[in-house]
């Protein structure tokens, strides 16, 4: 059996199939002798990998081995696991290889860190706990363990700010190494332990990259290892390498970079050619530093340019490259140029290509020196023949951003239009020079830049006949190597060249509206019709304005009933790409579950949120989370298409009427469509007369769910909107409390109308820009007011009795069910003048008007207060008559209402505790030991990562702090370069974050007991940060 | 981290391949023959190292190799290696392997590719170096030879002995 394996292996590495002894390979590792596990734990690890399902089967066997006394079976255990084991088995056989870090065995103790390592690289969050122990590895005493060690600090250290505390400790290291303080074994050429010392060089040199105090601490033991390496050996040779590399990448200091000079310079001028290799490389790394290096070894650089090793020759084009500068760049493109003439190699001339037209496009135009050195006519000229020159040899291996740049630079060009006409009618000669001449062998890549520039710009150059360029480019329609994309291309720039030459065109046509391919039938006919008809031709240009100038709902709120309809059908919520993601691996995870320890959950609070809050709209909030107006608009439009459709089976006139409502209501608003567009982020709508919102309210609240009331700004600074998925689905309720006050005192009750509003209802009221976040905030808990209201007449005051509340933020309209007629509520503005003294100075919104009847109107504002979200409810009395008492009922499941407070003509304070309900979260303020024990109690993890704001010294704390004020969030400590941050909802759940700063990007771990909760901060940092 | 490590002979012939990353059958086969059709052109005097092709990652990916008699050794590493440092590595396992095998040769890469395979699972784990000391790993591999051996003798031992008891036994009713 066993050398039946070892034959299934040979023949698998021939490329052979021998999948059918897999699950030999797998039987072999589970029974057998030692020899036999081997060699079967060998063929595991060749057949299998991460994502093979028979492992499966493998767990238990590795399970065996790595508690067997047998010194031989765990070591082959240990590497099986290192080799494939897969992200969800780790948690099986961690606590077993933690273990092993502490086994008396140096070689098991080396191959726990290894494996543990590999962990580390699949699944780092899981393995966290377990720094400390990396520490200890690093200090075991035997240098093997201690070496495998520093794979995972080099790995640890590319965030290097946690880490600094052990640069003493990596010093010593060295020294003890360069002293020969370790045994002889691991001496290699007389060198001792050289494969250490580089990683320790490496690690130092991450270390002490830009930071001038850790760099003191390594000066000296640089020094030492500069001096130390003797040549005599290759190996030698490496450990200067890291060294050179080592000095320049931290904080500079005058003598060891001038050593460091000199050992480039040895390098350099090897006759070894691994080492000029070597001696180009450090150089390539060095001259960002000290663009004079390069200098000093002129010659050796133009020597290798004509070297005959292809590598060499790449890597001094590579070190030109990063010297190049406004003077020289005509002659290090022509350098790049020939040199990738005679190269074959796909992946050199992807590489160098996108370099060549890289340095092209990078020097052209706001460069004033370079103007001066070449006139702005010979520019033209090379840059064209340049970017020729980079079509023809590129070809069609050109990634596409390089012509897409072109062309960009082409169509946007610089500040002058002089200039730009020129630069293109330049391009549209050469290429006509071009296309006169061999056009077969032109890459397709080509002829489609040279077919959009022709088309777009052949317009420029006068002296060309027009029918000589259509003849140019219908002869490249003939050729037959012209692929069918080409040729679409081709078809649209006749389609613009202008006023032309109809015959030609008919004729073209024709020919083509036989042609197999649908694309170039179609636009065959296009152009057929677009050249007979004049008119046509003419209003193209308007219609493309148009385009552009139609507004758009990017959050789709006309969808809204669409989408509760669903809801209601029991579709499922829609949760946005990154949420599945992260249920898609918990689902995963779940396979585990046997294995892992479990952590323990507090789902108490928010399983029952979760069922009850589908999400209504998350795809406004998504959208509109997006600041960039491209994407926004992009996105949206296409949701748009699909959504309109259906909206228009019902009540199909409504969308319409939005779009247009806005430019009769509000002349201002359909001035500067374009302009809200763009800004659609911020423009936030007016609160518009009282009439054109009653109109609406009524249109919009049959048909949507939920209300984006536009009152905004100071929303938008100070509370949060709440995700989408905080949104409740409307049920019934029935807590209601209801009170009935009655206060003026004075008066009689001359005349009671008793209106209920029955229902309520979720209107949301379409703004005509939606794309706020305002209407992401619709979410409403059903609430039912029923006012039972019986007005007086009050003679002291006409307006304002007071009001019904509702839930903060968005929702709620009251719709009395006895509207008569469109009573505009009075002036609401100073309502909030009314206000008891202890809330006045608080921030508020606008007093948003719910709805009235003739004798009642009802408006509402939301306070903010630390601990809570107020709403205030104003009643307004609109007749003369005296108010006598008034009933308020308020339901609202979710609500509770801490203190009801109703004084005729005072307010009720509405303290809402839910959790869910509060809009705005809270700092919670906490030690970071609580902090810890809080952590591990939490699940629902959210993982993501952020911009880091970079414009202060250190970005984390900047960020961090950006974040606190934007959010209220509880900075609770920085470490190094994690940041521990705590929040929570008014008086419950709360969220963890968690932030490391890793590379240019905030890495976000949020924790909270609530599921939605993580996601809604996340969302909101994102557009903190956005916005900052 | 190393990605791969492909032994191949002068004709493209694999001797060893071992994927550090997973790729699918196809693509390995197709990384080995794009190697050694990078590798097999190049003089003996030029430098050792080689841009990674296509396949096998781009320009974050380089190709060391080492050519020796009729086998050429390549290692496929990413940034975070030492150039010279592999090429010494290289050098090491060549000599380990001549050492287990007692000057080794192509032909002992084919009838032991589970031995070259053990040998380098000592030097090199999950795409890390874990050894550079040769005595240190002929040591170890010898360590487990041993105890392999140890066992098939036990197993001889035992089916001897069984034998014998059984001859005895034999030999005992005979008598």
């Amino acid at each position: 059996m066993r050398e039946i394996m070892v034959r299934a292996m040979y023949c698998e590495m021939l490329g052979y199939d021998a999948s059918f002894t897999y699950i030999h390979a797998i039987k072999l590792a589970q029974q057998g002798g030692v020899l036999e596990k081997r060699v079967g734990y060998l063929a595991v690890s060749l057949f299998l990998n991460e994502g093979h399902e028979l492992l499966l089967l493998l767990v238990n066997t590795v399970l065996k081995d790595l508690q067997s006394t047998n010194l031989i079976e765990v070591c082959m255990a240990l590497t099986v696991v290192a080799q494939v084991f897969p992200k969800d088995m780790i948690p099986a056989v961690l606590p077993l290889v933690e273990d092993k870090l502490s086994h008396p065995k140096e070689i098991i103790r080396r191959k726990a860190v290894l494996a543990l390592y590999k962990f580390y690289l699949i699944a780092p969050n899981q393995v966290q706990h377990i720094h400390a122990k990396f520490c200890k590895a690093l200090s075991d005493k035997d240098p093997g363990v201690m070496a495998s060690s520093l794979h995972i600090y080099l790995q640890l250290i590319r965030s290097p700010d946690s880490y600094k505390d052990l640069t003493g400790s990596f010093v010593t290291i060295l020294k003890q190494v360069l002293g020969g303080k370790l045994p002889v074994d691991f001496n290699y050429h007389s060198v001792p332990a050289p494969w250490l010392q580089i990683q320790l060089l490496r690690i130092l040199s991450l270390l002490g990259k830009e930071d001038q105090s850790t760099s003191e601490l390594m000066y000296e033991v640089l020094d030492e290892s500069l001096r130390r390496a003797e040549m005599n050996h290759n190996i030698t040779y490496a450990i200067l390498y890291e060294c050179v590399k080592a000095v320049y990448t931290i904080h500079p200091k005058a003598e060891l970079l001038e050593k460091a000079a000199r050992c480039i310079g040895n390098f350099v001028l090897s006759p070894k050619i691994n080492l000029k290799y070597l001696g180009l490389k450090a150089l390539t790394y060095v001259v960002q530093h000290d663009a004079k290096l390069a200098l000093q070894h002129q010659m050796t650089i133009i020597e290798c340019l004509d070297h005959s090793d292809f590598t060499i020759k790449r890597e001094t084009l590579e070190l030109l490259f990063r010297i190049t500068n406004a003077q020289n760049v005509t002659v290090i493109v022509e350098k790049m140029l020939d040199f990738l003439r005679s190269c074959n190699d796909e992946h050199t001339i992807i590489h160098l290509i996108g370099k060549v037209a890289e340095l092209a496009e990078k020097y052209p135009f706001n460069k004033p020196e370079f103007m001066n050195t070449l006139l702005p006519m010979k520019y033209n000229s090379w840059f064209i023949q340049t970017m020729n020159d980079v079509f023809s040899i590129g070809g069609d291996l050109l990634q596409q951003d390089v012509p897409n740049n072109f062309l960009r630079l082409l169509a946007e060009g610089s500040e002058s239009k002089e200039e730009d006409d020129q630069l293109r009618l330049y391009a549209v000669e050469s290429y006509l020079t071009v296309l006169k001449g061999h056009t077969s062998h032109l890459p397709q890549c080509f002829l489609q830049v040279m077919s959009w520039v022709l088309g777009e710009y052949a317009h420029l150059q006068e002296s060309v006949d027009r029918r000589e360029v259509i003849r140019l480019l219908t002869q490249l329609l003939d050729q037959r190597s012209v692929s069918s994309e080409t040729r679409v291309w081709i078809l649209s720039a006749l389609t613009k060249i202008p006023e032309g030459q109809t015959d030609l065109i008919l004729d073209l046509a024709e020919s083509l509206s036989s042609s197999q391919d649908t694309v170039l039938r179609q636009q065959a006919q296009e152009l057929r019709h677009l050249s007979q008809d004049s008119q046509l031709r003419e209003f193209k240009p308007v219609a493309v304005v148009c385009v552009f100038s139609s507004q758009v709902d990017s959050s789709l709120s006309f969808l809204d009933g669409f989408v509760s309809e669903a809801l209601a059908a029991g579709a499922a919520p829609y949760k946005p790409p990154h949420q599945r993601q992260e249920e898609l691996c918990e689902d995963r995870a779940l396979n585990l579950e046997p294995y892992s320890f479990s952590l323990p959950v507090s789902l108490s609070s928010c399983s029952i949120t979760d069922r009850q809050s589908p999400t209504l709209l998350s795809v406004s909030s998504g959208l509109s989370g997006n600041s960039a107006e491209l994407s926004q608009k992009a996105g949206s439009s296409t949701l748009i298409l699909e959504g309109v459709k259906r909206v228009w089976g019902k009540d199909g006139y409504l969308p319409q009427k939005e779009a247009t409502a806005p430019p009769v209501d509000e002349p201002s608003a359909a001035v500067q469509p374009a302009s809200q567009q763009e800004a659609a982020e911020r423009i936030e709508p007016r609160p518009e007369p009282s009439t054109q919102n009653q109109d609406k309210q009524q249109l919009a609240s049959s048909l949507f769910v939920g209300l984006g009331v536009g009152s905004s700004v100071s929303l938008l600074g100070k509370s949060e909107a709440p995700p989408p998925r905080f949104r409740k689905k409307p049920r019934p309720h029935e807590s209601s409390s209801s009170s009935g006050t009655s206060k003026r005192s004075s008066d009689s009750s001359s005349h009671s109308s008793r209106n209920t509003t029955d229902s309520f209802l979720y209107g949301s009221f379409p703004e005509e820009e939606p794309a706020t976040s305002i209407s992401t905030f619709d979410h409403t808990p059903k609430s039912t007011t029923a006012n039972g209201l019986s007005q007086n007449k009050d003679t002291k005051e006409d307006r304002h009795a007071n009001t019904s509340q509702i839930l903060g933020g968005d929702m709620v309209i009251v719709r009395p069910s006895t509207i008569q007629d469109k009573h505009p509520p009075s002036v609401s503005s100073d309502l909030t003048a009314l206000l008891p003294a202890d809330l006045k100075d608080l921030p508020h919104s606008d007093v948003i008007s719910l709805t009235s009847d003739p004798s009642l109107s009802l408006s509402s504002c939301r306070l903010f207060r630390d601990e809570a979200l107020l709403l205030v409810i104003f009643i307004s009395n609109c007749t003369e008559t005296v108010i006598k008492d008034v009933a308020v009922q308020l339901t609202c499941e979710e609500l509770k209402v801490i203190s009801f407070c109703c004084k005729l003509f005072e307010f009720m304070r509405l303290i809402l505790m839910n959790s869910i309900l509060s809009v705005i979260h809270r700092p919670l303020v906490v030690t970071t030991e609580e902090y810890g024990k809080l952590w591990l109690s939490l699940s629902h993890d959210v993982k993501q990562n952020l911009k880091l704001l970079t414009d202060a010294g250190d970005p984390l704390r900047t960020t961090l702090n950006a974040l606190k004020d934007a959010l209220q969030l509880h900075v609770v400590d920085i470490i190094g370069s994690e940041g521990i941050v705590a929040c929570r909802l008014l008086s419950g759940a709360p969220c963890l974050l968690h932030c490391r700063v890793n590379g240019a990007a905030l890495a976000m771990w949020l924790r909270s007991p609530h599921p939605a909760l993580p996601d809604f901060i996340l969302y909101h940092c994102q557009r903190a940060l956005a916005h900052h | 981290m190393i990605k791969a490590i492909l032994i191949f002979n002068n004709h493209g012939k694999p001797r060893m391949s071992k994927f550090y990353e997973h790729y699918t059958e196809d693509t390995e086969q197709q990384i080995i023959r794009e190697t050694f059709h990078l590798v097999s052109k190049r003089d003996e005097n030029v430098c050792n190292f080689l841009e990674g092709g296509l396949l096998i990652g781009g320009s974050e990916n380089k190709l060391i190799y080492r050519h020796y008699a009729t086998l050429y050794f390549v290692f496929c590493v990413d940034s975070s290696e030492s150039e010279l440092g592999i090429l010494d590595l290289i050098q090491v396992f060549v000599e380990t392997l001549d050492k287990c095998f007692e000057n080794v040769c192509e032909l002992d890469l084919i009838f032991h590719l589970d031995k070259v395979h053990n040998i380098l699972a000592e030097m090199v784990m999950g795409g890390m170096v874990l050894e550079t000391n040769m005595s240190e790993i002929i040591t170890q591999v010898e360590a487990q030879g041993k105890m392999e051996k140890s066992e098939t003798l036990t197993l001889l031992f035992i089916c001897q002995s069984m034998r014998q008891s059984q001859a005895s036994r034999f030999s005992s009713k005979i008598s």
